[in-house]
């Protein structure tokens, strides 16, 4: 059982970053500390990703001359490496918008918070 | 089971699509009332004269069979002119050229607004009438089902008064409900025997095992068809509906709408179920109680009436269980006297309408207790009503005694005496309520009637026409229209046995 | 030659023109709608030719790059693809030809940015449908993700909240999504579609497979608005401006509804979504909940588009539960409603437009004069739509529910042909509801001013011939329904190895 849980710490590391993301969410009042939790959602799966594609005794996939390409064991998983790149730029993007949607609703109802926000769309 | 020789030919589509074709003309002519007015005649007199033309075949036991499309993976919309459909087809369109000029003549007198929309819609109603008419399976029948009940909601809310619209939700709540049982069992149906054609005699023979589950089928058939059938307890859409103008009340009530649901009831029991499923699963039994207790019940109802057009109402709910009670009894005679009524009572009742709404333009009475009198002011038009009444009563030598008394020896033939005696005891109360009427209009005084001033000619010519059909067709059945003919044919292709 | 390249010419066009649009539109204001039109009917023009060639000669493959697939990323073209990019690509362009007006009116400085964003919307909702790749799918989804959030911020009033509130939620159903993929890639070490389905037919269930699948499923569930993750869809629909709104509804959905058929039709074994895990009948009870629950609020509402957007709700709620079903006939219902819901909505929120044009709002209880009178096209479009939402025979409404009773006596399940059924009827409540309110005197104002006369006063035929052309592609594709079902929806069935 113990084993279990440290064998898979990353595991449940990831897990908590994305509940923790997920409270956020729900639970922050501010919309851009909503924001910041659907970042640390995003990071989570990321991580989560990363965490895949590593291994033991593996090297960064760049070619290295000492190994060349005649092992490509030795190298970690380049693929969950590159999907994450996208998906960075993909959270980039999205926090972008959401900012220049922030900046729409602050200007309309000068208001960031969302109770107060909601007594002012009334 | 007989074997029905088909031939293909377009004219049934064509009677279906000539009031469609009517519709686009109506609506352009707005401005010009005569001229749209001319189109509704037209198109009517074409629909007739197409329908008509397709009677001697169908006497010599061939039918008139044109596949349009295919609906569904195996499903076409087909359309077949059988004896029974070309027999309903003949009454609606026949009578529809008497509503027509009956309606220009009840428009016109009381100024009505939104007469294209009466027009076109009933133009669309009609077409819808035929295509159920003409349906050969029971996917193309829902089709035009459905139509007719689009159709027929701008006819009740006409007077946009809120009375009326409440009346118009009251009917689309019952009819589309309706609709989607009958959705419901036809899928079932289909699922059950791959089979949704009209067939004489019925799809279910002795090689289908049937369940208790086929009974819950039967019914959910009899509920979906049941709410234009007006049987009870599915029929108090129709005396809220009398508020919609008269015409639109006498076709609802005569041609389009109730009879198609009576239409679909012998379709279901005759053409889809057949005797030997009825007798098996002991639904005739079940048919028989449902449409008894409406015929009682309708007219005790009628009674308390006091709106001329509600007591017509409840009267139309009795006599149409009469047609039920003659596909439920399923003899020949039977069978026989209920088609003749589907047809009888038509003439009958849109003769008693027309004269409910001479009353109401030229004398602007609604009431029985305000008509004292009436029949002195307006005696062609009571005359007219009276022999109406008497047609309903079962008096000779008017064609309802002919139905009446087909539907009595039907009833002994299939063994069910008692039967006979809700026939007696409903010739009765219509006589109880229809005296009084006729009584108090001829010979009570009143000073309010004193003066003659008898209705337009275009809503006396209709009601004339109908009143003296019946008259006649008492006499002699098959006059013109063959209808005595067809209706022997078809029930001998249901029920199998010759009558004379 | 051209054939093969297909699969890609479809997205691409829209980049292209999205581009172009930006660079000419700065120059000149003048060539930003016909830019787009141009190449909405490019691409429309391609997804048909494409259509035609799938169903006659089979699959086409697209490998980007000249990577052999699953190294590299491949598009298909397969008669399930082909069909729902044609659809997309058809009534994006009708809806575009009907928006010039619209925007003109609603968001006159904001032309250039709406049209270049719209086109990346169909960018991204033609690469979820051609893309064989399951993350690639993910890129696509987050595309026309956030081109939505774009569409639908600048509408009026709450509109930039309900955005941020869209994109909150989007993304957490993105994210799960691409969580899903992952685990997904762990056991099968491959991320193309074809091909995972082949490993995972091959492999045990166990735990991983189980949460890969489940994540996946929720992702596309929440941006399909599959009840209970519906939330974001009232407000969304409503505040966006209505092109906007006509743009997202019709397609919006109905796309994460083809990438959930893929999924749980093509990529997952069926034994896994049937027997091991009883994902269908999951999303059978979901998709029920949601047509009763979408129905049911649809009554309750007082303004044309929210109403629209809990009938949308609804919708979606039979093409979920004809893939719930899990029988051919089911998936001919859900195929085919994805077709006729996607006309019907384009028809309904074109109407809404054209209210909103005429009248400025699409409020019901407030319509000052009979609008039946004033847009007498507009209202019979509208009535067409409504009686083809609640079923008449022989709308395209009716034939979708035909079969998807059809299915569900087929597979004995009552409960969902009542649910079925009765939500026939509450589409009828509300919709002559609107009907009445459209073309009857009775009703006097909420403030009980009785209703003006009014002069016609028509649309102009931009946005009427869009409108109307709609409406008889309803009537078209129901009685022609069974060549459809015949000629495109069998050999998807068919295809299915």
């Amino acid at each position: 059982m113990l084993e279990f849980m440290l064998g898979h710490y990353a595991y449940w590391f990831t897990t908590a970053l994305l509940l923790l993301g997920l409270y956020g969410m729900l639970a922050k009042q501010n919309l851009v500390k909503k924001l910041i939790a659907m970042n640390i959602l995003q990071s989570s799966v990321i991580m989560f990703y990363v965490t895949m594609g590593s291994k033991r005794n593996a090297t960064v996939p760049v070619l290295d001359p000492s190994i060349t390409a005649s092992n490509p064991y030795l190298y970690i998983n380049p693929l969950p490496h590159t999907l994450m790149l996208t998906a960075i730029v993909v959270s980039v993007a999205t926090t972008g918008v959401a900012f220049a949607i922030l900046i729409l609703i602050y200007r309309r109802y000068k208001t960031l918070d969302e109770t107060v926000l909601l007594e002012r769309m009334k | 089971m007989n074997v029905i020789e088909t031939y293909a030919s377009f004219i049934p589509l064509y009677a279906v699509l000539a009031s469609l074709a009517a519709v686009p003309l109506i609506l352009l002519s707005t401005r010009y009332p005569n001229l749209r007015e001319t189109w509704t005649i037209l198109a009517a007199a074409a629909k007739f004269l197409l329908v008509f033309s397709l009677v001697p075949n169908v006497l010599l036991g061939k039918s008139a069979v044109i596949v349009i499309m295919e609906l569904s993976p195996g499903i076409c919309f087909s359309l077949k002119a059988d004896a029974f459909g070309v027999f309903f087809a003949l009454i609606a369109s026949g009578l529809w050229i008497l509503t027509s000029i009956y309606s220009i003549g009840y428009v016109r007198g009381l100024n009505e607004k939104k007469q294209t929309r009466y027009f076109t819609c009933f133009a669309v109603c009609l077409s819808a009438t035929i295509g159920i008419a003409f349906a050969a399976n029971l996917l193309t029948f829902f089709v035009f089902y459905e139509m007719l009940t689009i159709a027929t909601y701008p006819l009740v809310i006409h007077k946009e008064t809120p009375e009326a619209i409440s009346a118009g939700r009251k009917y689309l709540t019952f009819t589309l409900s309706a609709g989607v049982i009958l959705l419901a069992a036809i899928g079932w149906l289909y699922s059950r025997t791959g089979n949704i054609e009209f067939s004489p005699g019925g799809i279910f023979d002795s090689s289908i095992t049937l369940t208790n589950i086929d009974k819950i089928l039967f019914i959910l058939f009899i509920c979906g068809v049941g709410v234009k059938a007006a049987i009870i307890p599915l029929h108090s859409w129709l005396p809220t509906a009398m508020v919609a103008p008269t015409p639109v009340s006498a076709l609802l009530h005569a041609v389009a709408v109730v009879k198609s649901g009576v239409f679909g009831i012998v379709r279901i029991v005759g053409f889809i179920f057949g005797p030997y499923f009825m007798h098996q699963t002991g639904m005739d039994q079940l048919l028989t109680i449902i449409a008894c207790v409406t015929i009682i019940t309708a007219s005790l109802i009628a009674f308390a009436q006091n709106n001329l057009k509600r007591l017509l109402a409840y009267s139309t709910i009795s006599q149409l269980s009469y047609i039920v009670l003659g596909a439920a009894l399923l003899s020949p005679a039977s069978f026989t006297g209920g088609l003749l009524h589907l047809a009888n009572h038509a003439f009958l009742k849109i003769t008693l309408f027309f004269c409910a709404g001479a009353i109401y333009i030229t004398a602007h009475q609604e009431n029985i207790s305000d008509m004292s009198g009436i029949g002195r002011a307006m005696p062609i038009t009571m005359t007219a009503f009276t022999l109406g009444a008497f047609g309903l009563i079962g008096i000779p030598p008017l064609n309802g005694f002919i139905s009446k008394w087909y539907l009595g020896l039907g009833a002994l033939e299939a063994s069910k005496p008692l039967v006979l005696i809700v026939l007696l005891v409903s010739g009765l109360l219509n006589a109880g309520y229809f005296f009084p009427i006729i009584y108090r209009s001829f010979f009570s005084v009143s000073p309010k009637h004193n003066h003659y001033k008898e209705a337009s000619p275009l809503l006396l010519i209709p009601l004339v026409i109908t009143a003296v059909f019946s008259f006649v067709l008492g006499l002699f059945p098959n006059l013109l229209l063959h209808l005595f003919d067809m209706a022997t044919t078809i029930s001998h292709s249901v029920i199998g046995v010759t009558i004379k | 030659m051209i054939s093969n390249n297909i699969p890609v010419l479809i997205p691409l066009t829209f980049l292209v023109t999205a581009i172009l649009i930006v660079i000419l539109g700065s120059w000149r204001r003048f060539f930003v709608h016909p830019l787009a039109i141009l190449g909405t009917a490019f691409s429309f023009v391609v997804s048909l030719y494409g259509l035609t060639t799938v169903l006659s000669s089979g699959t086409i493959r697209y490998h980007i790059g000249g990577w052999i697939p699953p190294i590299g990323i491949e598009y298909v073209l397969d008669p399930l693809s082909a069909c729902i990019a044609t659809i997309v690509c058809g009534v994006a362009l009708l809806v575009l030809i009907h928006s010039r007006v619209s925007v003109e009116s609603e968001l006159p400085e904001k032309v250039i940015p709406f049209y270049a964003i719209a086109m990346l919307l169909l960018l991204g909702l033609t690469g979820i449908v051609v893309t064989g790749d399951l993350f690639n799918l993910y890129v696509f989804l987050e595309i026309s993700a956030l081109s939505s959030y774009a569409i639908v911020s600048v509408g009026e009033k709450r509109a930039p909240v309900a955005a941020f509130r869209y994109l909150l939620l989007g993304t957490i159903g993105a994210t799960f999504y691409l969580l899903g993929i992952g685990y997904i890639y762990l056991l099968c070490g491959s991320l193309n579609m074809a091909d995972v389905s082949k490993l995972l037919a091959a492999s045990q269930i166990n735990p991983a497979l189980v949460v890969g699948i489940v994540l996946m499923i929720a992702g596309i569930g929440l941006k399909m608005a599959l009840f209970p993750m519906h939330g974001w869809l009232p407000d969304a629909y409503s505040y966006a401006p209505s092109s906007g709104s006509a743009l997202l509804a019709p397609i919006g959905t109905k796309v994460a509804a083809y990438a959930l058929i893929r999924m749980v039709v093509y990529v997952f074994p069926s034994e896994y979504v049937q027997k091991d895990l009883p994902i269908l009948d999951i999303l059978a009870w979901l998709s029920a909940a949601g047509i009763l629950y979408g129905s049911v609020m649809a009554i309750a509402q007082s303004e044309l588009k929210r109403m629209l957007a809990y009938s949308s709700i609804a919708q979606i709620g039979y093409i979920g539960l004809g893939i719930g079903l899990g029988n051919a006939l089911g998936f001919i219902g859900a195929i085919l409603h994805i077709l006729n819901h996607a006309l019907m909505k384009a028809t309904l929120f074109l109407v809404a437009g054209n209210l909103r044009l005429k009248i400025g709002h699409s409020s019901l209880y407030q319509f000052e004069s009979v609008i039946g009178r004033k847009l007498p096209w507009t209202s019979a479009a509208f009535t067409i739509a409504a009686l083809s939402m609640i079923g008449v025979p022989p709308t395209a409404g009716f034939f979708s529910k035909w079969y998807l009773v059809l299915a569900g006596i087929e597979g004995s399940r009552w409960f969902f042909i009542a649910v079925i059924l009765i939500s026939s009827l509450l589409n009828a409540v509300y919709f002559f509801r609107v009907l009445e309110k459209m073309y009857l005197h009775v009703h006097p104002k909420e403030d009980n001013t009785e209703m003006k006369v009014a002069e016609r006063d028509e649309v102009p035929a931009s946005m009427l011939i869009p409108t109307l052309v709609f409406a008889g592609l309803i009537l078209l594709f129901g009685l022609f329904n069974v060549a459809i079902i015949d000629w495109v929806i069998k050999p998807m069935i068919l295809s299915n190895p």
